[in-house]
Formats: C-alpha cells, structure tokens, sequence
C-alpha cells in the first residue's frame, strides 16, 4: 500500500558541534509533526527521530554521513523537512566553511 | 566515555531543595565550586552561560531527564554533577513532563567531541528503565554513586 512507503535520504552533519542537545531537539520537534515512523541510521546503530534521547546516542560529529529514513503515509515530505534541516545546518555554524581534513595529503 | 570520566562524585545531590529551573542550576553550580571542580570567582558567569543556553531551547530531553550545560573557558576539561529532585521541577521540555534527573555538564571551549560522549553516555544509560527507576530512587549521593560506577562496569541490573 502506497501510505507505507519508505523514503530516504542521506545528509551529512554539518555542525561543527556534532548533532548535539539543541539540533537533536529541534529535529526531534521537526520529526514529531509527521505521522511517519522515522528514524536516523548511522554506520552502526539506528535512532528514533522522535526521540532527542535516542539521536544523542548516535554521538554524530561534524561529517558524520547519517541516513533519514521515514516510513509511512507523508514519509517523503518527513525526509524533505528533517533534510532541509541539514541542509540548513540547524541555522549554527557550518563546519563546511573549513575543509574536513585540514592538511592535503599525499594519497 | 564513562560516568567517572566526568562526575564529580562529591558534587552529586540526591535531593535538590530547588523548585524551579534557575535555583536547581544554582544549586548545581555551587555544588562542583564546593567540591572544587568550578572556580567560586566564575561561579556566576557559568550560571548565567547555562540560563542563556536555556533560553536557546529547554535541556530537558523527555523521560524525566534534563543536561543544562555551556561551554566555558574556566575549565581546561569536562566537569559534570548529578542531582536528583523528588518532586521533580517544571523544565519546559519537550515532553512537557516535570523533571526529575539532572546531569548538569561544564566543558572546554575547544572540546565539542568531549561534551558528545558525555551525552551519548548519558543518554544510552537513560534508555534503560532500570536505571532511570533507581537513580530516581536514590536516597543519598552515595546511592547514586554506586549507580553510576554501575552503569559504568556493566550496566545496570534490576
């Protein structure tokens, strides 16, 4: 059935904090708005959008590549809101200004 | 990143008198200057940096729990206290429920993965119902103490 599809996206964090209390806060808010399930999918764990205590534990730092994925009747609008907020970097500091890795290297 | 890592054991309050959110901060800042971790002379810009964090968006993250924090350049590594408050306190959180634990954590300006870890520990020991049960239940620091070295060790057990 079509109201349980399943969209996803990938995002990067982009906070030069890491997703810390107030960006896992303002995405569990942005989470809770839709009906979808929707959840964070790091390399080794998956976390509850809705849940500030479970997008904690994913301790996701300034590049770490995470997955939305959202699952239900307005999934693809739960992943173009909660993308968008990353697109936005949370409306904090970008890290991106500054290169990931700050010295060349020679590979 | 453990509990010790963090905790200062002789600043934990397992019954908080404070009953609203910028007296618990107080108390909670007071207690690490009475135990030595936090600089008595800085004690009020540090209170006053956690309050304006407050203001950005409430610590409480749901489940009774809530981790005021701020960075602040008077520490040169990461400090934190437990208290814990039996009626609980109105925090504006997220959940709307009143909250009951508290973690509050004081970190380098130039630390931001320290401050991480500390709230992933945190916030992986809170999902477990046991422990948030018995740190609720703790009469005394030491209970809490105990709790803590527990979660540390192997987690918690019922």
């Amino acid at each position: 059935m079509s109201s349980q599809q399943t969209i996803s996206r990938e995002v990067v964090v982009g906070i030069e904090q890491g997703l810390h209390a107030r960006p896992a806060d303002l995405l569990a808010r942005e989470a809770r708005k839709w009906q979808s399930r929707i959840e964070l999918v790091a390399e080794r764990q998956r976390a509850d959008g809705k849940s500030i205590l479970e997008l904690l534990t994913l301790a996701a730092e300034a590049g770490t590549r995470l997955v939305v994925e959202a699952t239900g009747p307005d999934a693809r609008e739960a992943v173009d809101a909660i993308g968008g907020l990353f697109d936005r970097n949370f409306s904090e500091p970008n890290s991106h200004t500054q290169p990931l890795v700050s010295r060349p290297t020679n590979e | 990143m453990k509990f010790s890592d963090f905790v200062a054991t002789d600043a934990i309050r397992s019954d908080v008198e404070s009953d609203t959110k910028p007296a618990l901060i107080r108390e909670m800042a007071e207690a690490l200057v009475e135990a030595g971790r936090l600089p008595a002379a800085e004690l009020e810009s540090i209170v006053k940096a956690i309050m304006k964090r407050e203001d950005l968006g409430s610590t409480g993250i749901g489940r009774g729990v809530a981790v005021p924090h701020t960075k602040h350049p008077s520490v040169d590594r990461l400090v934190g206290t437990v208290a814990v408050s039996r009626k609980g306190i109105d925090f504006l959180s997220l959940d709307g429920e009143p909250v009951h634990l508290f973690f509050l954590l004081v970190s380098p300006p130039d630390r931001p993965g320290d401050h991480l870890r500390a709230l992933e520990n945190i916030s992986r020991q809170l999902r477990d119902d046991t422990f948030c049960r018995r740190l609720k239940a703790s009469t005394t620091p030491a209970d809490i103490e105990h709790l803590l070295e527990e979660a540390d060790n192997h987690g918690v057990v019922t």
